[in-house]
């Protein structure tokens, strides 16, 4: 994945960092060249900075429980920033407590992202996506 | 003796410094007013007179001249980038951190309307960013091919993504004759460089602008004029803050100049946080790191400062707001006078303390308090600077009032707002004798030299 550029952050007033850490390791090692903008990002330094740097996609952790109230309208600003074809996914703790996780998936795909991941994911499944998804 | 003579071509003065490097003491200053429109060296040779009665030296005496101007308008620059917060902002800190006077700053594409408003007040250089490296690469080209309709030739300086910073300037160089291409003023999202574009400003000034500006003919008398006045200023705090050889520095320090026109705010410092828990957001900052307010100043300004802070002074004042407002617009028309009269003294005394407290509480960083579902946490945006140890002022208002300390004590921490981060307990001093641009001067030639007598000449102000 060389000449792939990553806009990687934690959104909302969400401060786990750890994750956040490890996306960041499991990407560079995969050679792609990751922006991480860190915790507690606003949707706009999530558009920002993928623009500035031109990003090929988002990668949005949520790890608190609010995801579902911090992504809502990030696609929609994408579009009225001109990046609104940009790939984009989400996953953590998305909604508090155990949701079953086909309602939860289908509610964030319907908001715009490309795919999104259960509490537990290995990097390893993202970067198998990333190759099909970003060599289409 | 070895005597060496310092000038500053300002909007308003000519102001001539001497002194000598060997026994580092200050010989004398003397100023004259500025004749940029028909002969820049009457205003010099009038200043030299005054300085020549003060210190017996005749102007042949003087080893070296060292020149520095913000005559004629000072640099006018226009700053272009990308996203707004990131490297728009960072090429406009670029621009101010070499001393020119930003008359806009554009992000995205440029349309016919910023085209038409660059025109309108034209600039002398045009700083084009856009893009970290490796970055976006669409919008730098776009608008390298809109600014070749500018209907002036004009000196570029490119710092945008590298990978197509080539290709801009060229596209460039088909309308504009003086085009030079440096290092991305934002190369990561997360790493701010200006010093290259800070440079490459400072030699187009050099190869360019003090011709444009007249000043040739100072040029005949004095040697190069080598930057605008306030990256001397800049320079000279630059060189307090961190020493040099065995002769320490003051360590982070804050530096306010409250001119008739601007109020300009310089810190020298990383900025970063000083309370545990605090995270770092927005655009890194420069660790020399110089802003200008427009709308606050003594005498040009002082209309626009009224409607800033016209309700506050008037409170200050005890005096009725139209009042106020009416005394501020009478000071337009004669931008030289000292005040006369316990009112006036008065109302320069409250303009000061408002210049400065705007004018840091503008250039200072700011804390946030978000709450989490794990408590409160912070963010803090711009500079922590409520460490810094010294506290510097200079400029026309403090110099000539009694109570110098007491303006510069409105740029401190107020717990009143506990979020702005002023500096607490900074060690305040006084440009008295007028000397900073001057220490920035010599600093180009004798480095050491200037700390030490600009050490000995900073006067401690207490309150």
């Amino acid at each position: 994945m060389k000449n792939k550029t990553v806009v990687l952050g934690v959104i909302g007033a969400d401060v786990h960092a750890v994750g956040n850490r490890v996306l960041d390791y499991a990407m560079s090692t995969a050679g792609f060249k990751v922006i991480n903008i860190g915790v507690l990002a606003s949707q706009e330094e999530f558009i920002s900075a993928a623009i500035e740097t031109g990003a090929d996609f988002i990668l949005v952790s949520s790890l608190y429980g609010h995801g579902e109230i911090d992504c809502r309208g990030l696609r929609d600003k994408c579009r009225e920033a001109g990046i609104g074809e940009i790939t984009m996914y989400v996953g953590g703790n998305l909604v508090v407590g155990k949701q079953d996780w086909g309602k939860v998936e289908k509610t964030f795909l319907e908001m715009g992202f490309d795919r999104a991941y259960p509490p537990g994911t290995m990097p390893d499944i993202l970067l198998e996506h990333l190759a099909a998804d970003l060599s289409k | 003796m070895n005597p060496v003579l310092l000038i500053d071509f300002g909007s308003t003065f000519t102001k001539v410094t001497a002194v000598d490097l060997d026994s580092e003491e200050l010989l004398g200053t003397a100023k004259s007013f500025t004749t940029i429109n028909t002969n820049v060296m009457d205003g010099l040779k009038k200043a030299l007179d005054n300085l020549q009665q003060e210190t017996g030296l005749r102007s042949e005496v003087y080893q070296r001249k060292l020149a520095c101007s913000s005559a004629a308008g000072g640099l006018k620059m226009v700053a272009v980038g990308l996203v707004t917060d990131l490297t728009a902002e960072a090429a406009r800190r670029a621009a101010l951190g070499a001393g020119a006077k930003v008359l806009g700053t554009y992000a995205y594409q440029l349309c016919e309307n910023d085209l038409q408003d660059i025109e309108k007040n034209y600039p002398d250089i045009i700083l084009l960013a856009g893009g970290t490296d490796g970055g976006d690469r669409k919008t730098i080209l776009h608008n390298a091919n809109m600014l070749t309709r500018l209907c002036k030739d004009t000196p570029f300086v490119v710092a945008g993504n590298k990978t197509v910073a080539r290709e801009v300037a060229d596209i460039l160089s088909a309308r504009h004759s003086y085009v030079v291409v440096t290092d991305n003023v934002l190369p990561e999202l997360n790493r701010l460089s200006v010093e290259p574009a800070r440079n490459a400003i400072r030699q187009v000034f050099l190869d360019k602008i003090v011709e444009a500006k007249g000043l040739t003919q100072a040029e005949e008398f004095t040697e190069k004029v080598t930057m605008p006045t306030p990256a001397a200023v800049l320079k000279a705090a630059e060189l307090l803050a961190e020493g040099l050889g065995d002769e320490p520095g003051l360590g982070e320090l804050v530096l306010v100049d409250i001119g008739g026109a601007t109020t300009d705010v310089h810190s020298i410092g990383t900025g970063d946080p000083t309370q545990p828990g605090v995270n770092l957001k927005g655009l890194p900052e420069p660790y020399a790191k110089r802003t200008v307010e427009g709308d606050l100043g003594m005498r040009y300004s002082a209309v626009t400062l009224g409607e800033a802070a016209g309700a506050r002074l008037a409170k200050v004042l005890n005096k009725p707001l139209a009042h106020v407002l009416e005394s501020l617009k009478g000071l337009l028309n004669r931008p030289d006078s000292l005040p006369k009269g316990p009112e006036e003294i008065a109302l320069d005394l409250a303009m000061g303390k408002m210049c400065t407290k705007l004018a840091v509480e503008r250039h200072v960083g700011q804390i946030e308090t978000v709450y989490t579902p794990f408590g409160a946490s912070y963010i803090q945006w711009g500079k922590d600077l409520t460490q810094a140890k010294t506290l510097i002022g200079t400029g026309g208002v403090l110099v000539h009032c009694e109570s110098p300390g007491e303006i510069l004590q409105a740029s401190l921490y107020d717990q009143t707002e506990p979020t702005l981060l002023s500096p607490k307990n900074p060690e305040i001093l006084l440009d008295e004798a007028y000397i900073l641009s001057g220490i920035g001067l010599l600093a180009e030639i004798s480095p050491e030299v200037a700390l030490r007598i600009a050490k000995k000449y900073l006067k401690r102000v207490y309150q």
